[in-house]
């Protein structure tokens, strides 16, 4: 009891008003939702579980098969990058679109909305959040293709426009979904474009696996974002087409997602 | 309404009178009109209740004030600010309780509530804060899993923890069980003491009566009393009070009820209640509508 009096003495409810600067409300809101991103089970097994599955599935049941690809090089060197692209897909599309109509159906995003973080500052915070999840998925991707003998020879450049730009394409698709839609019908169509493009996408497999459906998968984001990186790891080269369709896809993203999005 | 008094004045310690200004506002969905006319002010420094039945109107009316809604016709002003158009100026300076969620489901008490405080220049201290409304009972359980008292104290500390001026909080003790209760009232009369705005909107007619200066009755988005507790409760012609020396025993109680009946039927009166005991705000509410407030 003398605890709680000592507490209820310290605390001074004289207003005192004030946003925090803008950085740290954005780091603040960012960490918070890295942390939910990687605590949520399905989110972590959509994240990290499916593309190490898929990576190390691919790779064994490729090499076991004598699956036959137009490119010579081995199939880790191929899968890889491929996989790194659907890890962004997932965080960018599915966790976000997921979330997002989550937060929106029991408020979250409400509340926010009457507390000093402006709406561009939670749009920074996911935004810098996906960006970390992404990292660590890379990170571990990358470990299990080094595992499998992967020997990348990266070009930076290429590579950080590719996550980049399709971070940008996918969330602003996501968030277009997650507005559009309730939060049960999100999940849905979150998940099932996410297994059409994985399958049908040019995502893990380069679109020369595809036969003339090749030429359409390449104006998908996910074909695009596959082929991008997969250019900046096979051969270190920055995917200018790619990278231009991805840049396409924002602006449409962006645009559905200005024109139609709801907080609340 | 003194546009004038609008500015980008940071906080001083004096804040603009009233606090709060509701001038002929106008709501309406589709056909349904949630809010018809509504004029009402706060004095700064006060806690001024809402009070009205379910689907008076309360809730838009709180919500137009936090900014989250466009009044259609009629002017709000907070602390000398339009909600909607000086929002981001207005929001450091106010706190808000929504009614329900606003947290993430999987998020713990303790990290929403701390997140909330990092977004302020200068919060509360989360430790004390969290101890007076008992929020460290609610340990790593997930918000979706705290009870509906836990989900709303959690709701109360978010709204005060930024230091606001004024804090707006709808049925703050919905859901609460006794104890949460009085700790919510204490709370909420010490934001007082501590020079904060407190509006509140109820249609628990106790929690009007002990905790608020002003009482606002609102049915049908139309404002149809206004004063402090005790002015609305001293009652009019229309009220008749009988005091007698000592607690009636239930014979006579009895007894008294079937001649005021007789003496109603007599006159042509219509009685519209007897209330043995202190008259309340129930008493008031049901005068001025005809019912009782519980009822839609």
């Amino acid at each position: 009891m003398s605890d709680s009096d000592a507490a209820i003495a310290a605390l001074d409810l004289t207003p005192r008003p004030g946003s925090a600067p803008f950085s740290r409300q954005v780091l603040a809101q960012a960490s918070m939702e890295a942390r939910l991103m990687l605590r949520n089970g399905e989110q972590l097994l959509l994240a990290v579980v499916v593309p190490v599955l898929i990576l190390v599935g691919g790779v064994t049941a490729g090499e076991h098969l004598d699956l036959k690809l137009d490119d010579p090089r081995p199939l880790v060197d191929i899968f890889t990058p491929g996989v790194i692209a659907l890890a962004v897909m997932s965080t960018s599309f599915t966790s976000l679109a997921i979330a997002t109509g989550f937060e929106r159906r029991y408020g979250v995003i409400k509340r926010l909305g009457s507390s000093p973080l402006p709406k561009s500052g939670l749009l920074l915070g996911k935004i810098l959040a996906l960006l970390a999840v992404q990292l660590v998925q890379i990170i571990l991707i990358g470990l299990v293709g080094q595992i499998l003998g992967w020997s990348p020879k990266p070009g930076v450049l290429g590579a950080f426009l590719a996550v980049a730009l399709g971070t940008a394409a996918f969330a602003s698709l996501g968030l277009f979904v997650a507005g559009m839609l309730r939060a049960e019908a999100t999940l849905a169509a979150a998940n099932l474009i996410y297994l059409l493009l994985m399958a049908g996408g040019a995502v893990v497999l380069p679109v020369s696996a595809y036969g003339g459906f090749g030429h359409v998968a390449r104006w998908l984001p996910s074909g695009a974002l596959g082929e991008a990186m997969r250019g900046a790891f096979l051969d270190g080269s920055v995917s200018w087409r790619d990278l231009g369709v991805l840049a396409a896809w924002s602006v449409l993203g962006t645009a559905l997602t200005a024109k139609t999005f709801k907080w609340e | 309404m003194k546009a004038g008094s609008a500015g980008p004045s940071p906080y001083t310690g004096a804040v603009p009178q009233p606090a709060v200004e509701v001038a002929d506002l106008r709501m309406t969905y589709g056909a349904k009109t949630a809010v018809d006319g509504l004029s009402l002010s706060v004095e700064a420094g006060s806690i001024t209740a809402v009070l009205g039945p379910n689907g008076a109107g309360k809730t838009t009316t709180l919500e137009t004030c936090e900014g989250y809604r466009k009044p259609q016709s009629g002017t709000v002003r907070i602390l000398g600010l339009d909600p909607v158009s000086q929002r981001r100026e207005l929001l450091p300076r106010i706190g808000v309780m929504l009614q329900g969620q606003g947290a993430w489901s999987g998020v713990r008490a303790m990290e929403m509530l701390r997140h909330v405080s990092r977004l302020h220049a200068h919060p509360l201290p989360i430790e004390p804060l969290a101890d007076r409304l008992g929020l460290h009972e609610c340990g790593r359980t997930p918000y979706r899993r705290l009870s509906g008292g836990q989900q709303q104290r959690l709701g109360l500390a978010m709204a005060i923890v930024g230091r606001p001026e004024i804090v707006f909080v709808d049925e703050p003790t919905a859901g609460m069980d006794p104890a949460a209760r009085r700790t919510t009232w204490e709370l909420l009369r010490e934001l007082r003491e501590s020079g904060v705005t407190v509006v509140l909107t109820t249609h628990y007619l106790e929690e009007a009566e002990q905790l608020a200066d002003q009482v606002h009755i609102i049915d049908h988005g139309r404002l149809i009393a206004s004063g402090t507790p005790e002015e609305l409760t001293r009652g009019s012609s229309a009220t008749v009070r009988l005091v007698v020396d000592h607690e009636l025993p239930a014979a006579a109680e009895a007894a008294l009820r079937d001649s005021v009946a007789l003496w109603s039927k007599e006159h042509e009166v219509g009685v519209r209640s007897i209330s043995f005991g202190s008259r309340t705000l129930e008493d008031v509410f049901l005068e001025l509508t005809g019912r009782g407030i519980g009822h839609e």
